[in-house]
């Protein structure tokens, strides 16, 4: 059973002269974690947003727990729960306000469905009198979800939940994540952060509107088509001057404190002639290792 | 209805928790009240005059004496010599000069004639009207006391009398006025707001992808303003009649019931102005610019709607603030009942439904 399912989704803006959703098609099961990555402005939010009923589709189908997004959509709204990009709560009233006034909203109450948000608003229980606005990034994060989680929805729309969060914050809301999959929750998470798609069960890469593949983290990283390495020396921009013109060389990528290249034919040209043409060049504290690609790697491989 | 009545608390909370708000809602009536009260106002008082008297005869002494006790006047000056007079008016902020002619006493006494010169600053021709027609009317009374003891035939008496509004204050005339700019701004400026907010901050999309009713979110938004706005009405009315002696003279209960209609009204125009604007700026601007100008200039409570070119008159028909004003002021200050105003009642019914069924119209189920 596919708890969200979409079929060739085209969405544009401005009388058709952007074209933010790019014949788009997935589909999601049920209970799943399902990721969607890609930059800023790659149509995330559009997709998340036909899905939640907030957009129509220029054309396409698309469907949740069955229902169509177009015709169906009040049945939708009763049943998912969605947290846009930007932080969109009440910011003049208090946590424990916010929370019921959500719950009302939904038609339940706070004490209904305790257990579903019990061990994320523990955290924010000491908070529960402050106002929503001078809660930290990370905390508010946890009680928009919270709040959209307090009616017990059958699939979890989360928009980039984590964007301007802290590494520690992040890493807690992606355990909570997990929690929430266990309890059957289906959940569909977009981020610009390609260390957590490694955090999902199956990803979607999208750039422009156009989803570049779909697949296990593992299975992406596997079908990463040649061997990487990593190079470093002493001076990073002009090491980045010669790989670029060499010839042999098929890419090259800065990446962190190190240059992420891959060979035309790997065999023809091994490391050590790398390393001597380098060395020739004047660089010192040359490194080159071999390495396993990360889902990065395998974007900026298919945005090429 | 638990739902409902959880959305009206946050409203409240929301605009109790913002001293901004707070402010701009209970703030502006008293303003306004206080400042068209006491300070702009067009009513005249203490207007500084200067007496030239070559006859100092019981006559014109008279005259004098009840220039000065007149609220109207302020008695600046007695000058010796009428050449002083047009120096006067440069040097000082002379509204009025009167001079009295040797024997004026004996004239009007003998001749049954006298004269008597006043001189006006009509740079401000209303303003110089006004006092004229005032000192001609102390001079007529004079007249007046001194018929009484003689038997002069053929005199004719105009009797004159002010009314509704005998003392001539202009509290009377404003007060309504008032009332129609601030509950309009008032309505208008804060649904409107109040929806764009939520818009901008992002929480309108979340309450979308709710079970709750989109339309019951523009009630429960619209509710506490009316609460609000009705409030605000007693604020204005207790201010003006304690503060300014207005008087109120019909059912409060049809003034009341006539403010609500008028606070529906503008409640649907701050719906409508929120539905096709995004940020809490424009909505703002459009509904100060929109509201406020055409309030004041098209209600006729600071210009006469009846000197206005043909046109400005045909467009100040589509005011609510226009109609409003008409029957608040019949029922405030003479006393009317339903009867006398039910065609322009019907015409701000008709108004306020066109508005709430447009705004209803296009209120968005989507975010496009």
């Amino acid at each position: 059973m596919k708890d969200v399912e979409l079929n060739n989704i085209v969405k544009t803006y401005n009388k058709g002269e952007i074209k933010a959703v790019n014949d788009v098609s997935f589909s999601v099961d049920k209970g799943e974690l399902f990721g969607l990555i890609g930059a800023d402005g790659a149509g995330k939010s559009s997709i998340f947003r036909i899905l939640t009923t907030l957009l129509l589709p220029d054309s396409g189908t698309a469907s949740v727990n069955g229902a169509d997004v177009i015709k169906d959509y009040k049945l939708i709204r009763k049943n998912v729960g969605y947290m846009p990009g930007k932080f969109s709560l009440y910011q003049d009233l208090s946590v424990a306000e916010n929370l019921n006034f959500f719950a009302t909203v939904f038609n339940t109450t706070v004490s209904e469905n305790y257990d579903l948000i019990k061990e994320i608003y523990i955290q924010l229980e000491p908070f529960k009198n402050r106002r929503a606005g001078k809660l930290s990034g990370g905390m508010k994060q946890k009680l928009a979800l919270c709040c959209a989680l307090i009616h017990r929805p059958t699939v979890l729309f989360l928009d980039e939940p984590t964007t301007g969060v802290d590494v520690v914050s992040r890493k807690e809301f992606w355990e909570m994540l997990k929690g929430l999959k266990q309890q059957g929750i289906t959940i569909l998470v977009s981020t610009p952060y390609m260390d957590e798609a490694t955090l999902c069960e199956r990803i979607a890469l999208i750039q422009n509107g156009r989803l570049m593949t779909i697949d296990t983290p593992d299975n992406i990283v596997k079908q990463f088509p040649d061997s990487l390495y990593a190079v470093r020396a002493d001076n990073m921009s002009k090491l980045q001057h010669i790989l670029r013109n060499n010839q042999q060389i098929k890419s090259c990528f800065s990446f962190g404190d190190y240059h992420h290249i891959t060979f035309q034919d790997d065999i023809a040209y091994s490391q050590n002639e790398l390393i001597q043409t380098l060395q020739s060049a004047n660089l010192k504290d040359i490194e080159i290792k071999h390495i396993t690609p990360s889902i990065e790697d395998c974007f900026i491989n298919l945005m090429n | 209805m638990k739902r409902f009545i959880s959305f009206v608390k946050k409203e409240f909370y929301h605009v109790f928790r913002d001293d901004k708000t707070l402010l701009m809602l209970f703030g502006m009536p008293i303003v306004l009240i206080l400042l068209f009260g006491f300070a702009v106002t067009n009513e005249i008082k203490n207007a500084q005059i200067v007496v030239c008297d070559y006859a100092k005869d019981p006559a014109s002494q008279e005259i004098i004496n009840k220039l000065s006790v007149n609220k109207s006047f302020h008695l600046k000056k007695a000058l010796l010599n009428h050449s002083q007079i047009e120096e006067e008016f440069k040097k000082e902020n002379i509204k009025l000069a009167i001079v009295f002619p040797t024997n004026f006493n004996e004239d009007l006494l003998h001749l049954n004639k006298a004269q008597i010169q006043i001189i006006a600053d009509a740079s401000d021709p209303n303003t110089a009207t006004t006092l004229i027609n005032r000192a001609t009317a102390i001079i007529m009374d004079y007249q007046k006391q001194l018929t009484l003891n003689s038997n002069l035939p053929y005199n004719i008496n105009p009797e004159i009398r002010m009314l509704y509004n005998p003392e001539l204050k202009g509290a009377t005339n404003f007060v309504p006025g008032i009332m129609a700019l601030v509950l309009l701004l008032v309505c208008v400026l804060m649904t409107a707001v109040s929806i764009v907010r939520e818009k901008e901050n992002g929480t309108m999309e979340v309450l979308l992808v709710s079970p709750f009713n989109p339309f019951l979110v523009i009630i429960s938004k619209a509710l506490p303003f009316l609460i609000l706005s009705l409030i605000n009405l007693a604020i204005i009315l207790v201010l003006s009649v304690t503060l300014l002696d207005t008087p109120i003279k019909g059912s409060i209960l049809l003034l009341v019931a006539e403010s609500t209609l008028l606070i529906i009204c503008a409640l649907s125009l701050g719906l409508l102005i929120s539905n096709n604007t995004k940020s809490q700026q424009t909505a703002m601007l459009l509904s100060m610019m929109g509201m406020m100008l055409p309030t004041m200039l098209f209600t006729g409570f600071m210009f006469p709607l009846e000197n206005m070119p043909v046109p400005l008159q045909v467009i100040a028909n589509i005011f609510p603030s226009k109609w409003y004003y008409i029957i608040i002021k019949s029922i405030m200050i003479k006393g009317l009942g339903f009867s006398a105003i039910w065609k322009e009642t019907l015409i701000l019914l008709g108004t306020t439904a066109l508005l709430l069924i447009l705004s209803l119209k296009t209120f968005k189920k989507r975010l496009e």
